[in-house]
């Protein structure tokens, strides 16, 4: 893709709405945002101050849309948006943010910061400036219908492996059934105990389900890249497939992100409701628990703890169903001194994981989850989400720190007692 | 002009435009602002946001323990602030004589003491502007016009309760024209908070509301 400012920049203009006006006008530069940012707090940079990195979005309202603006321009008496400025944003709104939200929690005016930084990533998209590797992994997702470019050969061998261990046969492409559910290619190829694990668990429950070949992943990568038509494509794939099944619920992986652009963003992108309802899968383990259809035995003595994944838990509202679980099979949860919608960050979302440049920053933020890690001294820490789960994974390791980490679905099907729903 | 002249205008054309100006001003920034729309949420919401909405507008203004420092310096300075403008009894006086409401009004040395708070926290946040990096590194000469002409009124209203500085009609004129300088600048600088503080919390409350957030 070329580089156009202009698209870049009208793109911005078309995203400005009531809200970030309103922001805009309310932000004092009184700094708060800045001690809620990793960015910030782990390398004391006052560049990755949060409200910065939607600078150019700023001066942008402030010409288009405000009267002193527009009179300031007309007398040649501001700086308009370049394409220097443009190009010197991309590592604030790509590189160095996982778009973790934490600064909207903080800011004393209540400015969103994050709903600003998504769409300036959308202006420095369309301005053919977001990072290649996010470009590559839209494409790709596009493509294949998996963010690693993984054919749905893979996943069926994934799904025969697990029929063998679990002795549950896996319905693919089944319509008429209670959820469709959608995994990420990290859960096919890394995690791939979740397809045994929910299969057991949907077992136990009475509970059917089906796995979707034209739709069988739910991570985004047109979401981080902030190319909302992109977007739209990935999530109209799952919608046609929901749809042609028939099912009533769509069940997000253990994937904060796919969460957000399924459950939140999606219906926004398409431009029209969903027919049926999204749940993340802990949600789904919750209201079985509630149903009583989730019966566990045996509780976890050992001392674990949970990583809320931000945009599962911060921006996205799941932060009971979790905690809940986790009570049912631990007898020693402890909570991270900072948790639900005020947990730092791992580092690794928002794309930045696939950045190759923001590697080292990556592992250098890490420092506050090492240190919300340590002070607890667990032996586990437990997530829902596989892009935290190999943050965590690579940070412990890098860090020599002597911990486990494990996805929540799995932990919750260890304790799964061998008897059928009557 | 001479003094007296000065005060006159100062007290009659120089309030009477400066209220014009900043409400028109701040109802054309409010209007700025709502004619762009917020996108109609197609995501099938939690809740209706609307409570968190409002709930934002009032949580935010709890104090947050970190950074106690600045987060004490700008309650002085604000709640001061709003004890002066509302509760020194010739302001209170001068209101009743535009609104005809009157309630009364705070005894001077309760002024006093809060005139001399809110100057000294808001000196410690300037040079807060400075010592922290992040601060420093966002603040323009924008913020610091917005601070310069909030200072002004309480300095001069100090000095001319005080009898210092200048003669005292001078000095009360000064001050009547340094609100009129604050006043015009509230829709067009950064002290726009003021009033678009609501709407921004708002906003963002009743997207975290519809989500199941609390924020």
């Amino acid at each position: 893709m070329s580089v156009s400012i202009e698209n870049g920049i009208n793109r911005m203009k078309e995203l400005i709405d009531a809200p970030i006006a309103s922001y805009f006008s309310s932000c004092t530069n009184c700094g708060l945002c800045a001690q809620a940012c990793i960015f910030y707090t782990e390398t004391g940079h006052a560049k990755y101050t949060p409200i910065r990195r939607v600078e150019p979005m700023r001066r942008l309202w402030e010409q288009e849309y405000t009267l002193l603006g527009k009179a300031k321009k007309a007398l040649g008496l501001t700086r308009e948006v370049t394409e220097q400025d443009l190009r010197e944003n991309v590592e604030l709104a790509f590189e160095s943010c996982t778009t973790c939200g934490r600064c909207s929690m903080v800011c004393p005016v209540g400015n969103d910061i994050v709903y600003m930084i998504r769409r300036m990533r959308e202006g420095l998209s369309a301005a053919g400036l977001a990072p290649a590797e996010l470009k590559e992994s839209a494409v790709r997702t596009l493509e294949t219908g998996s963010v690693m470019g993984f054919p749905l050969k893979t996943l069926e061998a994934m799904v025969k492996a697990a029929e063998k261990e679990t002795g549950i046969s896996i319905n693919i492409d089944q319509p008429d059934v209670d959820y469709l559910l959608l995994l990420s290619s990290a859960e096919v190829m890394q995690f791939n105990e979740i397809i045994g694990s929910l299969a057991q668990i949907f077992d136990q429950a009475g509970v059917s389900w089906t796995l979707s070949s034209s739709a069988h992943e739910a991570a985004n990568p047109g979401m981080h890249l902030g190319a909302s038509e992109i977007e739209a494509k990935m999530i109209q794939r799952i919608v046609d497939a929901a749809i042609e099944l028939r099912v009533k619920n769509v069940m997000t992986p253990e994937c904060g992100h796919a969460y957000m652009a399924i459950r939140w963003e999606g219906p926004n992108v398409i431009g029209r409701p969903y027919p049926f309802q999204v749940f993340h899968t802990v949600e789904v383990l919750d209201q079985l628990r509630q149903q009583g259809k989730l019966k566990t035995g045996g509780c976890e003595a050992e001392r674990i703890t949970f990583h809320d994944p931000c945009q599962a838990a911060r921006r996205g509202g799941v932060n009971q169903p979790q905690r809940n679980l986790l009570n049912m099979v631990s007898s020693n949860f402890i909570e991270m001194k900072e948790n639900r919608a005020c947990n730092w960050c791992c580092g690794g979302g928002g794309g930045m994981n696939v950045i190759e440049k923001s590697a080292p920053l990556m592992q250098r933020v890490f420092n506050r989850k090492k240190s919300q890690i340590d002070e607890l001294n667990v032996t586990t820490v437990v997530t829902m989400c596989a892009t935290c789960r190999n943050t965590l994974e690579e940070g412990i390791e890098a860090n020599n720190m002597d911990v486990n980490v494990v996805g929540l679905t799995e932990l919750v099907a260890n304790h799964l007692l061998k008897e059928k729903q009557s | 002009m001479n003094e007296i002249e000065l005060l006159t205008w100062a007290r009659g054309p120089g309030l009477f435009w400066a209220t014009v100006i900043m409400f028109f001003g701040l109802t054309l920034r409010l209007f700025e602002i709502l004619s762009l729309g917020r996108p109609k949420e197609l995501a099938e919401v939690r809740d209706s946001g609307v409570r968190d909405g409002w709930m934002l507008i009032l949580k935010r203004s709890l104090p947050e323990l970190k950074h106690w420092k600045y987060i004490t310096a700008s309650y002085i300075f604000h709640i001061g602030l709003l004890v002066i403008i509302f509760f020194f009894i010739p302001h209170t006086q001068l209101f009743r004589d535009i609104f005809g409401v009157f309630w009364g009004g705070w005894p001077n040395f309760v002024i006093d003491f809060f005139a001399v708070l809110s100057i000294a926290a808001m000196i410690y946040m300037l040079a807060a502007r400075f010592y922290d990096p992040a601060r420093r590194i966002l603040s323009n000469l924008s913020d610091y016009f917005a601070w310069l002409v909030t200072f002004l009124p309480i300095v001069t209203g100090y000095m001319a309760f005080h009898r210092l500085g200048m003669d005292y009609t001078t000095m009360l004129a000064v001050h009547i024209l340094s609100v009129e300088l604050l006043m015009i600048s509230l829709p067009i600088s950064k002290l726009s908070h003021v009033v678009t503080f609501a709407l921004a919390r708002y906003y963002t409350g009743s997207n975290n509301g519809r989500r199941g957030i609390t924020s």
